[in-house]
């Protein structure tokens, strides 16, 4: 396990990038590069990391960086996988980088491709919820009751469980992070890296300027998504499942945080009614009986 | 050793994949194209071939995981027909645009709807602008030897496009003749390793295809052109090295047949320049000089070789196994504007014909060919696009 003072102090993800105040896909990025070091090879799709990474003739990436189209990251990846295997280059991690835009909705095909053919990667998705870039509109990870561009009103649709979809593979390595966590994010990408195989990795990004809360506030965002219960923490190696601190702790209802404190630091859930909470509750304990279940094997 | 073997022009793609010894085969099966990969996928599974075979689950992502393997250092090779390279587009600009060297067949199919399994030009045509090389292959010799030729055209860096070598479903794809399979060391001696202009590498990290603005855009899109500009200089090269160590030629950018003293010139491409051949030399006898120029690279567009021989003929007609709705076929449009700008052009006909697999006989070109000298000699084309033996 590594603390936050002993990591790495070079940087991979350069000062002047082009994120926006309080961008928290561009923390996580920052703290993969410090996990994973730079033998890595990234590739990322159309994401708002392809505006973090700033425009020709420059760049914010100090490792070598594929952009490659929308849908396109896992396939993309799984060619150059196969050509390092050619060429005999088996101490280059390939990373594929992807927005929740990109792995849930459009990229889901590839990504399932890539998994089911057991590619030796590791696959983020930076979830921030909905399609940042193109200024915020619904995603199939947009929760039940936020705000969108696309959904005035609220969606009224809940969010696709992506991990495990992703589990459903019987790919060795699942988990899902918080950078507001940086140090369970760090170790997991450390172990990631160790095994062989397809290892998707989900991170829950906080985005101020989708989410309208003030950029000071990532950090807390995040941790209160966790603390909340609403992003849990866990990871499934090698099919077994695992809660990790804190939200090891959140089993017992009465530890988790009230899911108003949550709610209520977003501008995008204002138009929540008392109802929508209840449902959202009630949804909420029935992940984490799930969750329950899936601990106790 | 050189051997000479009876296959169709599927198995010969896949044995030109072999011999050109490409180290990443991303594909996914679609009729007609389904036998290329199933042969390759045999010879990476004998260890004939030593590759790596990506089942991918789709044309698009057969594309990207080429673009993705070019990238990261090795040669790459695909094959797909119809709806799989409609499926590919969004992917073509991108190869192209990363100016990666990445071949692939194209076993030419029909688009629906409604479904049809059988040949025309509809699919590669309507690639017309990604920024791939085009080459049409008339028999299954010429597809081996263009395969090989592709890989040493796009991997040259006054060129580094990727490149379809395309060929007709059925009547090339399942039908078997007579190859010869030049010997592997002198192809070696022709096709040196994979090069391509940059490379994925830990040790000298940069970010590629990263966003663009207005202010260098454009150059970027003018250096894809200038490479077209390149190819099309060095395809003629290309074919003559190639002929000349192992004794098969195309003439280039264009065949041409009995163009010298031809009044009548007719334009086709593919398998159909086989029939046209013997229409020119029935029409021959009939009185009517007639040529042939089989158009063999469609992109980039041998304009100043149509225009060469436009200056001693007095017609040209085009045959398009394509329609471009609501305008003519691209043959024929592309060959009416190469003549365009020249002092007292030829006259000029277009025909569609054998789309969705219809046969195009040499009867049918004969056709073609009286109804076109008529008008001729009358100096007067009196319809501008006709389409062949539609029903009534």
């Amino acid at each position: 396990m590594v603390t936050v003072k002993e990591l790495p102090g070079e940087e991979y993800l350069l000062k002047g990038h082009a994120a926006c105040a309080g961008c928290g896909p561009s923390i996580a990025l920052r703290l993969l590069f410090k996990a994973l070091g730079n033998k890595i090879i990234l590739v990322v799709p159309a994401s708002c990391t392809t505006v973090i990474q700033g425009q020709y003739p420059y760049t914010s990436v100090a490792v070598p960086l594929q952009n490659i189209l929308f849908e396109s990251a896992a396939a993309a990846a799984s060619g150059i996988v196969a050509a390092l295997r050619k060429r005999g280059m088996h101490d280059v991690t390939v990373v594929g980088w992807a927005g929740d835009g990109g792995t849930v909705d459009i990229g889901i095909q590839a990504l399932s491709g890539a998994a089911e053919r057991e590619t030796n990667f590791i696959y983020i998705c930076y979830d921030n919820e909905a399609y940042g870039n193109t200024g915020v509109q619904r995603s199939g990870a947009t929760p039940y009751g936020a705000w969108t561009t696309t959904t005035p009103l609220g969606k009224r649709e809940r969010k696709k469980n992506m991990p495990l979809i992703m589990a459903a593979h019987k790919i060795p390595y699942v988990a899902t992070a918080c950078p507001s966590f940086p140090t369970d994010l760090v170790n997991k990408l450390r172990k990631a890296k160790e095994i062989r195989g397809t290892r998707y990795i989900h991170i829950l990004t906080p985005c101020p300027t989708g989410w309208r809360y003030d950029p000071s506030k990532t950090v807390e965002v995040g941790r209160l998504a966790v603390q909340t219960g609403l992003w849990a923490l866990y990871e499934i190696e090698y099919g077994k499942f695992r809660l990790n601190p804190p939200s090891d702790r959140l089993l017992d209802k009465a530890k988790r945080k009230p899911v108003e404190d949550y709610f209520m630091l977003q501008g995008r859930f204002r138009g929540l009614t008392k109802e929508d909470v209840e449902r959202i509750q009630y949804w909420l304990d029935e992940d984490w009986e799930r969750y329950r279940d899936l601990a106790s094997g | 050793m050189a051997q000479t073997i009876i296959d169709t022009a599927n198995h010969i793609a896949a044995y030109a994949a072999k011999a050109a010894k490409v180290k990443v085969i991303a594909a996914y099966p679609i009729t007609p194209q389904t036998t290329i990969v199933e042969k390759v996928a045999e010879f990476v599974e004998n260890d004939e071939l030593d590759a790596e075979y990506i089942c991918v689950e789709s044309e698009h992502s057969a594309m990207v995981a080429c673009i993705g393997a070019a990238a990261a250092g090795v040669r790459t090779f695909t094959a797909t027909s119809a709806h799989g390279l409609a499926l590919m587009h969004e992917a073509l600009h991108w190869a192209s645009g990363s100016r990666l060297p990445i071949v692939m067949a194209v076993v030419n199919r029909a688009m629906g709807a409604p479904w049809s399994i059988w040949p025309d030009f509809s699919d590669s045509l309507s690639q017309r602008d990604t920024g791939w090389i085009q080459f049409y292959c008339a028999d299954n010799q010429e597809v081996f030897d263009t395969i090989i030729q592709a890989y040493k055209l796009c991997e040259d860096e006054k060129v580094f496009l990727p490149a379809m070598v395309c060929l007709e479903g059925f009547i090339l794809s399942h039908t078997y003749s007579p190859v010869k399979i030049p010997d592997q060391r002198e192809i070696d001696d022709f096709l040196p390793p994979y090069k391509s202009g940059w490379i994925l590498d830990v040790n000298h990290p940069l970010s590629h295809a990263n966003a663009v603005s207005p202010e260098y855009y454009m150059e970027f899109r003018y250096m894809i052109q200038e490479a077209m500009e390149n190819a099309k200089r060095l395809i003629p090269q290309v074919d003559k090295e190639y002929g000349s160590r192992f004794g098969v030629e195309y003439g280039g950018l264009v065949e041409k047949y009995k163009c010298e003293d031809a009044d009548l010139l007719l334009v086709t491409m593919g398998t159909m320049a086989g029939d046209a051949k013997i229409a020119v030399d029935n029409m021959r006898t009939e009185g009517l000089k007639a040529g042939l120029v089989r158009i063999r690279v469609f992109r980039p567009f041998p304009t100043e070789e149509i225009r060469k021989l436009a200056e001693h003929a007095r017609m040209l007609v085009t045959i398009d196994r394509h329609i471009s709705f609501g305008a003519e076929g691209f043959l024929a449009a592309e060959t009416k504007a190469s003549i365009f700008s020249q002092k007292d052009p030829p006259l000029f006909a277009s025909f569609v014909a054998g789309l969705g697999g219809r046969d195009v006989t040499f009867e049918t070109i004969e056709k073609i060919a009286r109804k076109s000298a008529k008008w001729m000699h009358a100096g007067k084309v009196e319809k501008e696009t006709s389409w062949v033996d539609l029903r009534g």
